[in-house]
């Protein structure tokens, strides 16, 4: 395996989007022996060498932190590596179908980093939420390097980004979707890198080496 | 293909790992944070870290542990007991759980499930459900207080309406623990399982009565459950993690394999 280059001290910041799942990636950075800040400052976020964007729960919920916190045009703006996890990933399109369980009023607008529409996963009849540890095809890209075709990460999510474009890496449950999404510095990941073992650890140093 | 999970349970009591026979008598395991790793490294697919004493005793118990095992362990855990507002489920969440799961506090106000929900998605909103066979009756029976023998007590739901009306209020995954067959290691209860995998349209996980290999085998191939629950068979070492997973593959369940047994087994360099 691969490790982080520690010759030049990089800033690392996880975005405090104010969702939960924040500390579950900030130990997983500390495990590969980084260091890591938690912030909502906009400065500081700016001036990180890379940038990650965790949540968990709802694209409305987040969405309405991120905005109360005055950062959509902070992270819009930003060239460094980024790297969105889960709904962070899903954060990053134009917009998704995922409100609360009362949400009438149709799709919720995201950050648009990059194109793209988060919906309801259709599974072909299979159980949902998608939950455990499946098998991800990557295109060679960086952040995959090292890391066999087919190797299994954890996932747990309903709504899902189509294969489409922007697609980095597929999965298939029932169909295939994004499980991992890239424009230019923009990176998404739809599984948890922080909780897919060894297989995440390469994928968390792959991103921190770019 | 999505692989079936493994899951050891670790019942906590006052920061000590615990282990009773039909959630009674309890006797200590080990420490919480060394075990968990020892499980994450021996192949467990989640792990479960139940506090046994939360609900019955009414109080809010020290969750500092949940971030210790946020620090060590890479795979995903889920963590129950006591966790009666959606204060609380932010609470273990923002320490490093993946999953919260509630059994008696849904029972008493099922509102806090469509919250749950609400706030932090259906992903990690995990029902967990004490079911008892009542053999006079012929009929499941939910039961809550399950952590304290004598505040145990039955609630108004059959098992499955319960399961029905979780599910409808938002629930993402549903733990069956078949009290009948918890500690006793005589084999899932396959039978209650199936006729609860009808009405269970999320991620079924079976609890309670793993004893042996072929119990594993039986539960997944029988009742297609999404996962296993155990705990004495892996506390007291009688199964092994890595062979009860080489067994159920060649039985053509589907299980995962580790990145790092993958890279070892075909020459790559480390």
């Amino acid at each position: 395996m691969s490790v982080v280059n520690t010759n030049q001290r990089q800033k690392i910041v996880i975005v405090n989007t104010g969702c939960a799942n924040i500390s579950s990636v900030r130990f997983a950075l500390e495990r590969l022996g980084v260091e890591v800040d938690v912030s909502d400052d906009k400065s500081v976020i700016t001036a990180a060498d890379k940038v990650f964007l965790p949540g968990v729960g709802t694209a409305s919920a987040a969405m309405a932190s991120i905005k109360q916190k005055e950062l959509v045009a902070t992270l819009q703006s930003l060239t460094q590596p980024v790297l969105g996890v889960c709904l962070g990933m899903q954060l990053m399109v134009d917009s998704s179908a995922e409100g609360g369980m009362n949400n009438t009023s149709g799709d919720i607008p995201c950050l648009s980093l990059m194109p793209g529409h988060v919906a309801r996963m259709e599974a072909n009849g299979l159980r949902l939420p998608h939950m455990g540890w499946n098998t991800v095809q990557h295109s060679d890209d960086e952040l995959f390097k090292g890391i066999p075709q087919d190797t299994y990460f954890y996932f747990v999510h309903s709504f899902a980004v189509p294969d489409y474009a922007h697609t980095l890496a597929r999965c298939d449950y029932g169909g295939s979707f994004s499980a991992a999404i890239n424009k230019n510095n923009f990176y998404g990941v739809q599984f948890h890198p922080e909780r897919s073992g060894e297989a995440g650890a390469q994928l968390l140093t792959n991103f921190v080496n770019l | 293909m999505l692989a079936k999970r493994i899951i050891p349970c670790l019942d906590v009591r006052d920061g000590k790992v615990v282990k009773g026979v039909q959630f009674r008598n309890h006797e200590i395991i080990g420490d919480i944070v060394p075990l968990a790793e020892q499980y994450a490294k021996a192949g467990a697919d989640e792990l479960v870290f139940y506090d046994i004493t939360a609900s019955s005793d009414a109080r809010v118990v020290d969750k500092s542990w949940v971030s210790r095992i946020a620090q060590v362990i890479d795979i995903p855990f889920c963590v129950a007991g006591g966790i009666k507002s959606i204060e609380d489920a932010g609470r273990i969440l923002e320490m490093g759980a993946d999953k919260i799961s509630i059994n008696s506090p849904a029972l008493n106000n099922p509102d806090l499930i469509n919250a749950l929900h609400d706030v932090y998605g259906q992903q990690c909103v995990v029902i967990g459900i004490d079911s008892f066979y009542n053999e006079a009756t012929n009929q499941y029976e939910v039961y809550k207080f399950t952590g304290d023998e004598s505040r145990t007590q039955k609630s108004q739901w059959q098992t499955i309406d319960w399961i029905k009306e979780v599910q409808s209020r938002g629930a993402g995954e549903i733990v069956l623990n078949c009290m009948n067959q918890d500690g006793v290691r005589n084999g899932y209860d396959v039978k209650q399982l199936k006729a609860v995998r009808d009405a269970c349209e999320v991620p079924l996980i079976a609890s309670g009565g793993a004893g042996e290999i072929a119990h594993f085998t039986d539960v997944f191939q029988q009742a297609d459950v999404d996962g296993a629950l155990a705990a004495s068979v892996f506390h007291k070492n009688i199964i092994n993690i890595d062979e009860l997973k080489a067994e159920l593959t060649a039985n053509g369940v589907p299980m995962r394999k580790r990145h790092g047994l993958t890279a070892q087994a075909e020459g790559v360099n480390p």
